[in-house]
């Protein structure tokens, strides 16, 4: 460049750079507001921790003195049974939510969507008690289904009646929590979901239709390839959720040992065993509890960043 | 392959709001029909009615007709995934489909048509869709990265590939250029330039130059107010628009001594 710059020499002494206070403030309470959720996730962890300690003492010295004679073969069942009642509310609500989901935001009339909407987001403001005792209710009547299962498909472990050829009469089996859960969950995967379908960018459903895609095809093509990690993200919240819910599944569930079958009574949840005992438990008991309460943080810990590693991998690129 | 297309009094509605107003036309196939006009006087909206691309609007309609070859595609019974699959679209800004890579993306047209392509084929298929686009020799080493990967222009004469891997009868370009640089422009009205051998084109541009430079006749557009309906104020070849045009406010227009 020929011309010449305004020269820039460098002020003898450097200006006071200018601060306005209300930047000030703000910056200062936003930073406050960051370091508080790092010392809140900070003191959860130390007082699990801390509070679990005499169980894991005792599982060095003395592992009879834990309930079920040691500290895994304790929480082992535990960690089945939670894992195994949200992955099947999962499975169950996945495609529901992204039905809704599709049908809210690219398949209803115009004056239905908003309708089934709020409906959704109503489901979401029930209280999980209210939600365990409509499951108490349902749990009986679905005791002639789960006879049905068990008939017809009981050789598949997960439908195996007892020896003797029996279910549940109470219907207050897995299943049926696990089936609540999925309920419970539904709303906030839709409503997740149905926030990413509603970003798909119009140029990008235009470009399928005047490919000339039928709106099927153009959901395949623009609408869920764009929203995959929406997606993948609205499940992992979803299992979250699940993995945590507690009253609901401590008010159905009749819990009891572990077992492969969900349409006898037994299994239980960490969240749902530590309703039921702490009010009951002191000392070591207690202790335990705490541990395993513990053990839920890591998993949903891990289910998170597992959430966090898929949307980084399947986000969209570009447009 | 391309018709013609005839536009018999055809008003255009958004809800109770008469967009445009009776519009008749007739353009030959195998030609490149220009629409100019100022911002909302409808070019657009009229362009978007002849693949019916309208409708995705909600409350959108049209009254009169649009002939292909004869054949009214506003007819009742005709649907308009069909009327799409045979008048392709090329739009303002280049809108590849991010997840596909670009033999994907030019070839995702026909994998709708239910076809079943042997790899031969497509790769056959997307070559020669590629090449007509002018696209070939720059991405001929990189056909199974994502499309999102190109420059602006790349993208937009991907769209092109695209939209003529189906092999339309007719192709439609809302504003291709407006988001390019003056070279990849160039080339996509180069393109443009062949393309008419083959297709009936119609492309819609601010660009009096660029209309001036692509098109064998110019439609001009104009609205007398807001909230009044756009119409055709001239037709004619595009030499005549230009230099001699029938009407005084197409000469106001085309001069830059706008209303």
């Amino acid at each position: 460049m020929a011309t010449t710059a305004p020269e820039k020499t460098p002020p003898a002494s450097q200006p006071k750079a200018v601060v306005r206070v209300g930047d000030a403030v703000f910056s200062t309470a936003t930073l406050a507001a960051g370091i508080l959720i790092l010392l809140i996730l900070a003191g959860v962890a130390l007082f699990l921790l801390f509070q679990s300690w005499p169980v894991l003492k005792a599982q060095a010295t003395d592992p009879e003195s834990i309930t079920g004679g040691g500290f895994f073969a304790y929480v082992w069942p535990l960690i089945i049974g939670t894992l195994v009642s949200a992955f099947i509310a999962l499975l169950v609500a996945t495609p529901f939510s992204l039905g809704i989901a599709l049908f809210t935001t690219h398949m209803a009339p115009r004056k239905l969507a908003p309708v089934l909407g709020y409906t959704i987001d109503l489901l979401a403001a029930i209280p999980s008690v209210v939600y365990g005792l409509w499951g108490l209710m349902l749990a009986s009547h679905l005791v002639p289904i789960y006879a049905w299962l068990a008939t017809y498909f009981g050789w598949i472990p997960i439908f195996a009646p007892t020896e003797d050829g029996g279910i549940s009469q109470t219907g207050r089996t897995m299943l049926t929590a696990s089936l609540v859960l999925a309920i419970m969950i539904l709303p906030i995967i839709t409503s997740l979901i149905r926030e990413v379908f509603l970003q798909t960018p119009r140029l990008q459903e235009e470009a399928a239709l005047a490919l000339g895609a039928t709106r099927w095809e153009m959901i395949r093509m623009a609408v869920l390839p764009f929203g995959t990690s929406g997606i993948a993200s609205a499940i992992m919240l979803g299992l979250g959720r699940a993995l945590g819910e507690t009253m609901a599944v401590a008010m159905i569930l009749s819990s009891g040992l572990l077992t492969a079958s969900l349409v006898q009574a037994g299994n239980q949840t960490i969240a749902s065993e530590i309703a039921q005992n702490f009010p009951e438990a002191a000392g070591l008991r207690l202790s335990e509890l705490i541990s395993i309460g513990l053990v839920l943080f890591i998993i949903t810990l891990i289910v998170n960043m597992a959430a966090r590693a898929i949307v980084a991998k399947t986000s969209v690129k570009g447009s | 392959m391309s018709k013609q297309i005839d536009i018999e009094d055809l008003n255009i509605y958004y809800g109770d709001f008469l967009a445009v107003e009776g519009i008749s036309m007739h353009i030959e196939p195998r030609s490149v029909t220009a629409f100019i006009g100022p911002s909302g006087c409808g070019k657009s909206t009229v362009l978007r009615t002849l693949n019916r691309m309208h409708e995705v609007i909600p409350g959108a309609y049209t009254q009169g007709k649009v002939l292909m070859d004869g054949q009214d595609i506003y007819a009742p019974g005709v649907d308009p995934v069909n009327v799409r699959r045979e008048v392709g679209m090329v739009f303002q800004r280049a809108n590849p489909f991010p997840t596909m890579s670009i033999k994907e993306n030019v070839l995702a047209g026909v994998r709708l048509n239910n076809r079943r392509l042997s790899k031969s084929d497509a790769d056959d298929l997307a070559e020669r869709a590629l090449r007509g686009a002018n696209l070939w020799n720059e991405v001929k080493d990189r056909l199974n990265l994502p499309g999102s990967g190109l420059s602006g222009g790349q993208q937009q004469r991907l769209c092109i590939a695209r939209a003529i891997a189906v092999q339309p009868e007719v192709l439609l370009m809302d504003e291709p250029c407006s988001a390019l640089d003056p070279i990849s422009t160039l080339a996509i009205e180069d393109l443009i330039n062949e393309l008419k051998d083959e297709y009936t084109v119609v492309i819609v541009t601010h660009n009096m130059q660029q209309a001036a430079r692509v098109s064998n006749r110019t439609a001009f557009f104009n609205i007398a107010g807001t909230g009044k309906p756009g119409k055709l104020i001239e037709f004619n070849d595009t030499n005549q628009i230009f230099s001699n045009p029938d009407k005084e406010e197409t000469q106001n227009y085309v001069s830059g001594r706008f209303g």
